[in-house]
């Protein structure tokens, strides 16, 4: 009974946390989202700024999503109102339809989901391949059909490139390509490996940056394979209604404004320049740039962001111990009923985390509230199963002697069993705690806030300090845990029991 | 009075107790001898409604013991086992007033009965406020016996309560224990292997050996005329290995 009655409260405990978030674009607020890559960080601050400015609505901005997925549950979920998508990957991915070839018809498609979009941007950042110019020289590649007499080259591909129909699969069925080696690595990472010569061919996005300072050739897609991705504004119908002007506003600030050569000017600003994104963003609009000097912001950012990652910590964590303890507890007294429980958190562990956040995103949509509940999952495996071993591994000989001393249940689960396996309990909660400051780093990617925001925007830019700059407070976090958690087994851990 | 009648128990292949019936009288210490595995600490968990009888059945104070009345007949119960039982997590005086507390008895009630007790088995104040890992095992073993004692139970139940202790420590309980005994005038069943501790303590001796009861009597009884040959041999064998 009691226990039923815990396991209810930490569950009513979890679904609290998975409240916010899902909103939708009402009280002067419009959410603003993008992917994490440079590109759709700048077109998304552009879009936020020009938001700002026109003063209809004020601005939440929601950057650095994980990917294609994530970006378009959270809008289609209302979580968020505006991201920069394209239509290669509106077609292809999204709607599945690669026959969808003009902006009408996709737009006619994407219109039974409340959704809309705006004209292109001006752009068409589609895939490529880029080599080395000094080794597209010496084998005289110009077109991806010359990469066909070249089985010896070795490639790396972001991974949504190497899946994708219309990525690597397609394209080397088009081509008759094969290559001695195609592994998958994270995008930004990518270039540090092809200057240093570890590979010679990687896809890149034809606005890219860094391709004419990296000294990258792209390969002329001679049998157009590659569809065309032009840029465009995905928006939801409801957020264009109502703030019709913004909407107007967005589309003459963007439609047309932007070629090719612009937008690579902008990406290079960012990758190579060090530029901030919200500064370019401004020197694309014409307006003063904003006035917080770099330092002093992060500093602030890193104080929000601290502030964010200890409450998406402790209150998975806190949620995680008023579920796990309970279902320990009913995992030992019920021991085969149990033994399915464990097997359940089990398998919830082997479920990548990340993949888990996205798991969320229907249910709760985006932000603190669907991390949370992703997060207190995660936590659960190690409190459920030291509770469990901790309150197994008590000598039964106690156990009937607490009987006999006339110690009902619920006595001797407070007085005997939680205190003898407090040691366990600890030692689970700690490992909880310590892989959740971990963990929470990926909340950034559904919008959850917290150190991840750097690692994911450092990863995009492919900036190293920024990367740090997350990475660093995220790992003194998860020491001072451990630090504060040891001295907590003090108060958890009766005193005859310590060492 | 406590009643075992016909009892057997298996624990899957094993036979633990076989065909046992025992009576123990009100006011008398009954101790429950034999070797390990011979079933006598079975006896008392089937007493203490620890453990189901797959046969026959057993009696306290004219109360079937099952499921349904053993948590009301424990409370007649003091139970004391090897080493103490104590728990770890808790003080010497926190175990001593376990019992005590879960029954809602007032703080002050619960000290002056602990520090009866303590006088009466010979602890002090300053013991009592110590961990059981900072005990030795004869003070453990005193702990023990107090925290069985708080309630005052008319029965008290012994499972070879001086078995980890050193000889000098044992015989100096043993004679404690007997004056306790006396005094007290409780219904006590003890259980042990050792044939000295049976004859100091025991005003009725039953023998035992493989889940059954081999002889029961007084120690002249067992000494003087034993009722199969292995009477004699359980209890030359002790002579000898003791007297070595």
């Amino acid at each position: 009974m009691t226990v039923r009655t815990l396991l209810g409260a930490g569950l009513v405990i979890v679904l609290l946390c998975g409240t916010d978030g899902s909103a939708a674009a009402a009280d002067g607020v419009i959410r603003v989202g993008s992917k994490s890559f440079t590109e759709s960080y700048i077109l998304a601050e552009i879009a936020a700024q020009v938001i700002e400015r026109g003063g209809e609505a004020r601005v939440e901005r929601q950057l650095g999503l994980g990917g294609t997925g994530l970006a378009y549950r959270a809008i289609a979920s209302g979580a968020i109102d505006l991201y920069p998508e394209y239509t290669g990957t509106l077609s292809h991915i999204i709607l599945k339809d690669p026959a969808l070839r003009t902006a009408e018809a996709i737009r006619a498609r994407l219109g039974p989901s409340g959704l809309t979009m705006s004209e292109s941007l001006g752009f068409n950042n589609t895939y490529a391949l880029a080599v080395r110019v000094d080794t597209a020289d010496r084998l005289g590649l110009r077109r991806i059909s010359d990469l066909a007499r070249q089985g010896r080259l070795t490639a790396a591909f972001s991974s949504g490139f190497l899946e994708r129909e219309d990525g690597w699969p397609g394209l080397a069925r088009h081509y008759g390509l094969s290559l001695a080696a195609v592994r998958v690595m994270e995008h930004a990472l990518t270039y540090r490996a092809m200057v240093s010569g570890e590979i010679d061919i990687m896809d890149v996005f034809s606005t890219d940056g860094q391709l004419e300072r990296l000294r990258l050739r792209v390969l002329e897609d001679d049998r157009r394979f590659f569809p065309d991705y032009s840029a465009v504004l995905l928006a939801r119908r409801d957020m264009a209604e109502r703030y019709p002007r913004t909407w107007a506003r967005l589309r003459e600030a963007f439609e047309g404004k932007l070629d090719e050569k612009r937008m690579s000017r902008l990406n290079a600003m960012a990758d190579l320049d060090g530029k901030s994104v919200p500064e370019i963003a401004a020197a694309f609009l014409g307006t003063a740039p904003p006035d917080t000097s770099r330092k002093t912001g992060l500093a602030a950012e890193l104080y929000t962001l601290t502030l964010d990652h200890l409450v998406l910590v402790l209150v998975s964590l806190a949620a995680a111990i008023a579920l796990g303890v309970p279902m320990g507890i009913a995992a030992a007294r019920f021991r085969r009923a149990g033994q399915i429980e464990l097997g359940a958190v089990g398998m919830l562990q082997t479920i990548p985390a990340l993949a888990l956040l996205v798991f969320m995103i229907p249910l709760f949509g985006i932000g603190k509230g669907p991390a949370l509940v992703a997060l207190s999952l995660y936590a659960l495996l190690p409190i459920v199963r030291s509770t469990y071993a901790g309150l197994i591994g008590i000598d039964g000989h106690l156990l009937e002697i607490a009987f006999v001393l006339g110690l009902g249940r619920l006595a001797r689960l407070w007085r005997i069993e939680l205190p003898l396996a407090s040691i366990g309990i600890m030692a689970g909660v700690k490992t909880s705690a310590v892989m959740t400051v971990g963990t929470a780093t990926l909340a950034a990617f559904i919008g959850g806030g917290g150190y991840g925001t750097l690692i994911v925007r450092g990863l995009a830019l492919d900036d190293t300090a920024t990367i740090l700059a997350g990475a660093a407070p995220a790992a003194a976090m998860a020491v001072a845990f451990h630090v504060i958690f040891e001295l907590l087994d003090r108060l958890a851990v009766p005193r005859g029991l310590r060492r | 009075m406590i009643e075992l009648r016909d009892v057997t128990k298996r624990f899957g292949d094993r036979v633990a107790l076989e065909g046992v019936s025992i009576e123990v009288h009100s006011g008398t210490v009954h101790v429950l001898l034999g070797s390990s595995g011979s079933g006598k600490s079975t006896v008392l968990r089937c007493i203490l409604g620890l453990v189901p009888p797959d046969e026959g059945h057993v009696r306290v104070d004219g109360t079937l013991v099952s499921a349904a009345t053993r948590a009301a007949l424990v409370k007649r119960m003091g139970y004391v086992v090897q080493d103490g039982g104590l728990y770890p997590h808790l003080t010497a005086f926190d175990n001593v007033a376990l019992p005590a507390q879960v029954s809602g008895w007032p703080p002050a009630r619960t000290r002056a009965r602990a520090a009866e007790l303590g006088e009466m088995v010979g602890l002090d104040e300053s013991t009592l406020r110590l961990y059981p890992r900072a005990l030795s095992g004869g003070q453990r073993q005193r702990v023990g016996l107090m925290r069985a004692l708080m309630p005052d139970p008319p029965i008290l139940l012994l499972d070879e309560p001086l078995g980890a202790l050193d000889p000098i420590v044992r015989a100096e309980l043993q004679a404690q224990l007997g004056a306790l005994f006396q005094a007290l005038g409780k219904t006590v069943v003890l259980v042990t292997h050792d044939l000295r501790e049976a004859a100091q303590l025991g005003s009725t001796i039953t023998l035992m050996t493989a889940g059954r009861v081999v002889q029961r009597g007084s120690f002249a009884d067992l000494l003087e005329r034993p009722a199969v040959p292995f009477v004699t041999q359980f209890l030359t064998a002790q002579t000898l290995a003791t007297d070595r």
